[in-house]
């Protein structure tokens, strides 16, 4: 199965191992991903923050792009590039004179023909067969699936999970064998953005996360977003000195769960890019465990 | 009602934000969902439906607290807010365009410096290379802040890692890009400085 595939500005940069285990899953399971040809930044926080129009016409362009090079779905694994490219198709979709307008303005003719998927729903489209035999090593571990903000909302447009105790990405980690505890934070706000220019807030919304998901005794904590995982891994000092305290817990990306349980190689998963240590034992296909599928 | 804000016609701001972004603030009937579950309200100067509330009496006095404010760069568009209204009113949508309004009447919080600084450093790197240079946004933003020294610790690791890269990454469509920036950002105040 082909995909088109817009990976963003944090997967090339800080998150590279994100993109790495995306592509190392994809290609395990058979999907062929194609890159959105020559793509530009989405314009994250930033555009919208500043200009009404830039925030649609960055993403326009972009979806410009994929529908150009024939791509009818577009997987964007960053839950905040995937806010922006959804919502922008859906607003200009909506609303015949802005899509005029913003075509106008990238000078080329958009149609909206490509359409946008989560990292979630790329997994999900993995084939039920496939599940069956490619757990080599099952990821016998109790996690918290942090969804974060903007993979469930504005939930009235995105139209994925329920805005309050979402379940798609328990439902994968449950087929890889974890244990998905019930917690507080799945989608509290990490504090996004203002990791560089607001350090302090960054520091005490993240830490309430660590924070729950430690006393409920998850062993990891599951992500789909580039931003929430530099907030909680990479400014894990800075959370630490806030609320003067250890945390230990790894963050973990889906799509490296998932790799992990399939058995592949931790390094091309990207695993040892975490500023926290990833040490969750792994049983291995010889290790003699069965493999389970539910 | 008949309030005048100077920049304007005579509109009330309410009046302006529904016809801009199709939100009528009239629609929130003050139940405070929205202030209870945003993770930015202790921080913010007035909580989401107090600032609602601002613009519903819509004096200018009021209208001009609003866009001073520091709420409105602390919005983090996290969407909890409209999630859990009942009324569904698209608050982070209201936040948006008043962010814009204070920038071009160039009232915005001197608070809020750093925070536009950054949005600010963002859009400059990628109007020029089309993607984002993260080594180009943090010296841009140092040099616009001033905060040298912060997130130093960070980039030596971040080099180990493989997670810097040293020199930009550059995209084919850079006239695509700057006319798209020349097409949107046509007021001085809003150009990334
Ligand atoms: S939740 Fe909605 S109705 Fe309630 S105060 Fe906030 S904006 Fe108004
Ligand atoms: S979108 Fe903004 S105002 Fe609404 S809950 Fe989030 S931070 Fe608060």
């Amino acid at each position: 199965m082909k995909i088109g595939f817009y990976p963003g500005c944090s997967l090339t940069g800080s998150s590279r191992e994100y993109s790495e285990s995306v592509k190392a899953l994809a290609e395990a399971v058979g999907f062929e991903l194609l890159e959105v040809p020559d793509w530009n930044c989405c314009g994250a926080t930033a555009a919208h923050n500043l200009n009404h129009e830039l925030s649609l016409a960055l993403p326009a362009r972009i979806l410009a792009a994929a529908e150009a090079a024939g791509m009818e779905e577009v997987v964007v694994p960053c839950a905040a590039c995937y806010s922006r490219l959804f919502v922008t198709r859906h607003d200009l979709l909506e609303n015949e004179d802005l899509k005029k307008k913003v075509s106008e303005i990238i000078g080329t003719e958009y149609k909206g023909t490509a359409r946008i998927i989560n990292i979630i729903e790329m997994i999900e489209r993995i084939p039920e067969e496939k599940w069956q035999t490619a757990i080599k090593a099952p990821f016998a571990h109790k996690v918290a699936c942090y969804y974060g903000c903007l993979l469930v909302r504005p939930h009235k447009i995105l139209n994925f999970d329920r805005p309050e105790e979402p379940q798609t990405m328990d439902a994968i980690m449950k087929k890889i064998g974890a244990n998905p505890i019930d917690w507080a934070f799945k989608v509290e706000c990490c504090g996004a953005g203002f990791s560089v220019s607001r350090t302090p807030t960054v520091a005490r919304l993240s830490g309430n996360i660590l924070t729950d998901a430690i006393e409920r005794g998850a062993e990891a904590i599951i992500v789909a977003c580039p931003m929430c995982h530099s907030n909680l891994d990479m400014r894990r000092s800075a959370i630490e000195k806030f609320n003067k305290k250890k945390y230990n817990i790894p963050v973990i990306y889906i799509t490296q769960a998932v790799g992990l349980a399939m058995g592949l190689d931790r390094k091309k998963l990207g695993l040892q890019r975490h500023k926290v240590p990833v040490n969750i034992p792994v049983e291995t296909a010889a290790s003699g465990t069965q493999t389970r599928a539910s | 009602m008949s309030s005048n804000t100077h920049g304007c016609e005579c509109q009330t701001l309410n009046h302006r934000i529904e016809e801009q972004t199709c939100v009528s603030v009239a629609e929130c009937y003050q139940c405070g969902k929205c202030s209870a579950g945003c993770p930015l309200a202790e921080e913010m100067d007035y909580p989401p439906s107090q600032v609602l509330r601002m613009l519903q009496i819509g004096t200018p006095d009021l209208e001009d607290k609003v866009l001073r404010s520091m709420s409105i760069w602390l919005c983090l568009t996290c969407e909890t807010c409209i999630a859990r209204c009942p009324q569904e009113v698209d608050f982070p949508k209201v936040m948006d365009y008043l962010r814009g309004e204070a920038l071009k009447r160039g009232i915005a919080n001197p608070k809020a410096r750093d925070i536009i600084a950054f949005h600010r450093a963002f859009l400059d790197s990628i109007r020029t290379t089309g993607r984002l240079y993260e080594v180009g946004l943090i010296v841009d933003y140092k040099a616009r802040t001033r905060h040298l020294f912060q997130d130093i610790l960070l980039a030596p690791w971040m080099f180990l890692a493989g997670k810097l890269h040293i020199f930009p990454e550059m995209i084919k469509g850079k006239k695509q890009m700057s006319r798209i920036f020349s097409g949107t950002l046509k007021k001085k105040k809003e150009e990334p400085r």
